[in-house]
């Protein structure tokens, strides 16, 4: 009978499982190593340099689409990361301006607090309220920003050395940029035991199915709340990185927001909920960064990039719906 | 039932919940006369003719953008794409002033590219059913970077604000009535009028209420939301054409400041994110509640950034007190 | 540890006095379930009973609002699907509760499942090659259904609930569950067993409860012959007819072409070569278990789905609909049982009435409010609507909500009507007055084809009725044969005996109906 014919694969079915799963994120690194490519191709001293320097700029919209995947994965959505991350950056640059190292240490607890803070009063409002995720997230992100334009009206403070030097420059070897390892180690302290975890299959039940996750036995409420108390981590994070990257704290917002909604979905999680991963949000925030780069490199008007990204999102979405629809039916 | 229900819990609370319910135009013109009462209170002998022409003045761009929130809102959707629609129409006006067609050309081309955005907007939402949110984020990127090269293609052409602009944006007349009325009081005549007596207006809220009844009865409901879109687009350029002549300023981002608060306006004007219900005339009232709350927080001497805080504060309880009182069980 | 709790009732799971109301619906009066150790014990009743409000108290998906529930003795509140698990009650659903986006392995994580008694259970299944790390929506549906059997039998509980568990495995699988069923029989735990199919009962189950409108008015020991006992319960004693039977004259026509021909129509594995005939001044009824593609048939008519193979002719001329507004324009028009899937909830009973009048294209403009009220007006007095609280449809009772549903079409005036248990769920006056406009309709000239879950509306509406069995049509029965016990028999494919033919039950596979599915979660429109 069909229904008994459960594929097996015994010959190494771990990678052909990978293979079938993550062909999203396959694809994508396909595309950015074909961009790599083109981008050496273009810019034949393209090199160490050029890595190191894109290893600090991916690092604030990494942060943030990491954020916005976990988010989206739950089932919700964050347009308050772009002002979290405002907020929690010049929280940061002020408060560590002319102090020790050490107290700079104490800073960066206490912003990484007011992340998870924020991001739980994000979800516990969508809980309580019963009003659309897009909604409240949307009313916070106003109030977000406002704190920090009453934090500092303007552009200032200073990133303590000893952040700053954590994310320029390479490790062991030239191409190895800082930045990016601390990216990683941290993406994979937090994300790798969480997505093993019952909460981590959790957050994907939640997003997935909730009949079947209540049914489960799942607290839909309180898983709600731990995923956006997460985002608010990383978008703690996220702002601490922009404070690092530029040195000061900046109160307006840039765009963040968007970009790693772009980032997420060109990453193959599904905006659904309960389908991807954080890794290929990752990737496509290397892609986007670096069709930015091309662009200045090919000496072509560096906002025709922004033009890219929009045609991009739609583009995929559309693609998505067309694909879906065939399948459907 | 849900007047039995209430009966219960006595008659004044259901009286209100009733009125926010089926009113909420009511409460929300108590609340504006409130802070009007409150403005005058902290600074006496403000409230004057002059300063309600100043006030109505301010308002109607953004009554306008907050109407295509309104008008999407009820079907559902949303629309993120007017304020880089707006400030695209006022900035490539003021390019084109030199031009040989003069404003009027500007005009047009401006009313044909924002139609454009509206059309692609349309076709993502109703056509492929990509999700509003993004579709017209997406559209927001692709306007806001196409503005961007157009900026640096004119950067030596010489640009302003026409006069035209300038009179039908910040005119007064007699110091009272504000010139700019000319243009709202048609268009905001032919919203509500459209919404209540027009088949297009009701399938507005059909889809918005209930899409699976509506094409049960027959609707197709993706030509409701491309001419939907439309409207909204062209909207939002009038009301980017105003605010450029309010401020005399030619910006590609002029109006983003606004976005936000166009959400925040329809929303409190109580039109359902959800969809189904709303109206303009709420809308309207929701538009002049935000502008005497920010003047109301200038004069308090407060920093201006406690508007966003309070208008982010405000959006959340009002949304979670629509939901409450219009959730029937 | 249940050994000694035994002793005090010897009942394993002991519901007695359970009742839940919706608003001004009462779903279960006063229902109760005694289940001894080691039996497997039928959970009966017909459409409607309360079965599924029942199972859903027991596991914690639904409070109820009054009675008691022990387990073993013991007196248990469950507020969660959780709770439910730790006090010993695990129920597997129609549709599984596994989450698509997540592997095997994963989902047993969510519940905490052991591995090992899980394994040993897919094996009794012939599931022993199962990969845990395949993705569930990749799984066909009854390897999931299996899956969800086997993590509960895995958790050990004291009472398994199985909701419709088989209503579509395939036969072969069909046949596994049974038997480990009934291994089980004699043991120390039990399992609540609910089925639409009586062979299963009658091979299976030790005893029967049979719920009939909220109440439980029997239990039944199982054994050969106990099947009519059992029907006989679910119907009750003939309930008195609701209309004096004003004799119909039979309007239909049999020289005159049909109205709509339905052939060979098959969608999926859901419905198979459905052919029938509705003529002019005819209410053709359809009576079906629930899920035997019913559903299904009523989608592709109204345009809301198309059918894999088949073809519908309207008057003589063959059409396909690629969309409601194509049906509606040959003249087939939907009434849904579900009223949250037909009406603008928030909105006026008028423009819920006047709403297919302003579908098309060219009537998007200025309304003629005159035309449009007296239009509406008429229908809502020939239906005797009352729209005292009309400004919101929602805020009317159910009965005249159905009401407006019908009226949106009576006030277009009706060629086909399509109606799909349009009276469930309402008071008996505006079911009346729903039989008395069908009747007026048909001899007007219209064709009705009615669904109905209530199988004496049969003989006091239709003219005729046809039976739909896994998604086949398996017997027509005229008027005066259409009594509610030739109808529950046909319905249970019993005539013939006992036996299920296996094909049938091998057809089915594919269900996907929900018992629970919220006003917002329907069905995704089918794209264009």
């Amino acid at each position: 009978m069909t229904a008994l014919a459960v594929t097996t694969r015994r010959h190494n079915p771990d990678l052909a499982e990978w293979a079938r799963r993550d062909s999203w994120t396959i694809g994508l690194m396909v595309l950015l190593a074909l961009l790599l490519g083109f981008t050496k191709l273009i810019q034949p001293n393209y090199g160490a340099f050029g890595i190191q320097g894109l290893g600090i700029s991916i690092m604030p919209l990494a942060f943030a689409a990491v954020a916005q995947a976990i988010v989206v994965i739950a089932g919700g959505i964050d347009l308050s990361i772009g002002s979290m991350m405002a907020l929690t950056s010049v929280v940061a640059a002020t408060q560590m301006e002319g102090q020790s190292g050490t107290f700079g240490v104490a800073v960066v607890a206490g912003v990484l607090l007011l992340g998870i803070a924020l991001g739980a009063l994000n979800g516990a409002l969508v809980v309580a309220t019963r009003v659309p995720d897009i909604i409240v997230t949307l009313a916070t992100s106003f109030v977000w920003a406002g704190l920090a334009l009453l934090v500092t009206a303007a552009p200032g403070g200073a990133a303590a050395p000893w952040l700053m030097s954590l994310t320029t420059g390479a490790f062991l070897s030239d191409w190895l940029p800082k930045a990016a390892i601390v990216l990683v180690v941290i993406v994979a302290a937090i994300w790798i035991p969480l997505s093993r975890s019952r909460l981590g299959v959790s957050l994907y039940a939640v997003g997935s199915d909730q009949l079947a996750a209540f049914r489960s036995g799942v607290a839909i409420g309180r898983t709600k709340v731990i995923a956006y108390a997460i985002a608010g981590l990383f978008g703690g994070l996220a702002g601490l990185s922009l404070t690092a990257s530029t040195g000061i704290g900046t109160p307006v917002p840039g765009p963040y927001t968007l970009q790693s909604v772009a980032a997420v979905v060109l990453g193959g999680v599904s905006l659904a909920g309960g389908r991807g991963g954080v890794f290929g949000p990752l990737v496509a925030v290397i892609v986007l960064q670096l069709i930015q780069n091309d662009t200045t490199f090919l000496g072509i008007d560096p906002n025709y990039a922004l033009v890219v990204q929009g045609v991009i999102l739609v583009g995929v979405l559309i693609l998505g719906s067309l694909l879906e629809s065939r399948r459907a039916g | 039932m849900a007047v039995v229900a209430a009966s219960g819990r006595g008659h004044a609370a259901a009286a209100w919940r009733t009125t926010l319910r089926d009113r909420p135009i009511i409460p929300l013109i108590g609340l504006l006369a409130l802070l009007v009462l409150a403005i005058e209170a902290a600074d006496f002998g403000i409230v004057t003719p002059e300063w309600a022409g100043v006030i109505v003045r301010a308002s109607i761009p953004l009554a306008i953008l907050a109407g295509c929130q309104t008008l999407t809102m009820l079907t559902g959707g949303i629309d993120l794409s007017v304020a880089s629609v707006a400030s695209m129409a006022g900035f490539v006006t003021a390019t084109l002033v030199n031009s040989p067609g003069g404003v009027a050309q500007g005009i047009v081309v401006v009313l044909v590219a924002a139609a454009l955005v509206g059309l692609v907007n349309g076709v993502g939402v109703g056509v492929f059913r990509v999700h509003p949110l993004i579709t017209t984020l997406g559209m927001s990127f692709v306007v806001d970077g196409l503005a961007n090269v157009w900026q640096l293609q004119t950067v030596q052409t010489g640009a302003g604000v026409p006069p035209v602009l300038r009179t039908m944006g910040s005119g007064i007349v007699g110091d009272v009535v504000p010139y700019s009325l000319v243009v709202f009081v048609p268009l905001a005549a032919a919203i509500m009028l459209g919404l209540r007596r027009t088949g297009y207006g009701r399938l507005l809220f059909a889809i918005g209420d209930n899409p699976v009844a509506a094409r049960l009865s027959g609707v197709r409901s993706w030509q409701v939301l491309v001419v939907l879109y439309v409207i909204s687009a062209l909207m939002a350029a009038i009301a980017g054409l105003l605010i450029s002549g309010l401020t005399n300023t030619a910006s590609v981002t002029l109006v983003d400041t606004s976005l936000l608060p166009s959400v925040a306006a329809a929303v409190i004007g109580g039109t359902s994110i959800f969809g189904g219900r709303g109206g303009f005339g709420g809308t309207m009232v929701g538009a002049l509640i935000l502008t005497v709350l920010s003047a109301l927080i200038t004069v308090l001497g407060m920093p201006e950034p406690t508007n966003q805080v309070v208008f982010g504060s405000i959006i959340v309880i009002v949304a979670a007190a629509y939901t409450r009182v219009t959730s029937e069980s | 540890m249940g050994a000694m709790t035994i002793a005090t009732t010897g009942l394993v799971l002991e519901a007695t006095g359970i009742s839940k109301t919706y608003g001004a619906v009462v779903a279960l009066k006063s229902a109760s379930l005694a289940v001894r150790p080691g039996e497997v014990h039928a959970l009966m009743g017909a459409n409607g009973a309360g079965k599924s409000t029942l199972v859903k108290i027991l596991t914690g998906a639904v409070r109820p609002d009054g009675g008691s529930i022990a387990v073993r003795g013991r007196q248990r509140t469950v507020h969660s699907p959780a709770e439910a698990r730790h006090g010993g009650l695990v129920s597997v659903y129609q549709d599984p509760a596994i989450i698509p986006d997540l592997d095997i392995r994963a989902n047993l994580r969510l519940t905490e499942t052991r591995l090992e008694p899980f394994r040993h259970w897919l094996a009794e299944f012939g599931l022993a090659d199962l990969d845990l790390s395949s993705l569930a929506r990749r799984l066909p549906l009854a390897s999931l259904r299996i899956i969800d059997l086997a993590r509960a039998l895995a958790i050990e509980p004291d009472v398994l609930m199985l909701d419709e568990m088989t209503a579509a495995l395939p036969a072969n699988l069909t046949e596994r569950v049974l038997e480990v069923i009934g291994g089980m029989r004699g043991g120390d735990r039990s399992v609540v067993f609910i089925s639409h199919r009586m062979s299963e009962i009658g091979s299976v189950c030790d005893r029967a409860t049979v719920l009939r409108e909220g109440e439980t008015v029997g239990v039944v020991d199982v054994t050969a012959g106990s099947e009519e006992r059992i029907v006989d319960l679910m119907l009750g004693q003939i309930v008195e007819q609701v209309i004096p039977q004003a004799e119909h004259a039979a309007a239909r026509d049999e020289t005159l072409p049909p109205r709509m021909s339905v052939q060979g129509l098959s969608q999926g594995t859901r419905l198979h070569d459905v052919s029938f005939d509705v003529h002019p001044g005819e209410v053709l009824g359809v009576v079906a278990l629930e899920g035997q593609g019913q559903d299904e048939l009523f989608q592709i008519l109204s345009g809301a789905r198309r059918p894999s193979s088949g073809q519908i002719v309207v008057d003589g001329t063959s059409v396909s609909f690629r969309h409601p507004a194509d049906a509606i324009r040959a003249g087939l028009v939907y009434v849904a049982a579900d009223r949250a899937e037909a009406l603008l909830m928030q909105r006026s009973v008028r423009e819920n009435i006047a709403l297919p009048f302003i579908a098309r294209i060219g009537r998007w403009g200025l309304i003629d409010l005159h035309r449009e009220g007296r239009t509406v007006d008429e229908a809502v007095s020939r239906l005797q609507i009352d729209a005292r609280a009309g400004n919101e449809v929602r805020r009317l009772s159910g009965g005249n909500q159905q009401k407006v549903t019908i009226a949106r079409w009576v006030a277009g005036g009706v060629h086909t009507m399509l109606c799909f248990d349009p009276t469930r769920g309402i008071d008996i006056r505006t079911k009346q007055q729903i039989y008395v406009l069908l009747r007026e309709l048909a001899e007007a000239g219209a064709a009705v084809l009615l669904y109905t879950s209530e199988l004496k509306e049969v003989q006091l509406v239709c003219d005729r009725a046809i039976v739909i069995f896994g998604g086949q049509v398996v017997a027509e029965i005229d008027r005066a044969d259409a009594d509610e016990a030739t109808l529950l028999h046909a319905a249970y494919h019993l005539q013939s005996g006992a036996a299920l033919p296996q094909e049938l039950a091998a057809t089915a596979v594919e269900a996907t109906g929900g018992e629970e599915p919220a006003a917002a979660t329907h069905e995704p429109e089918v794209p264009a």
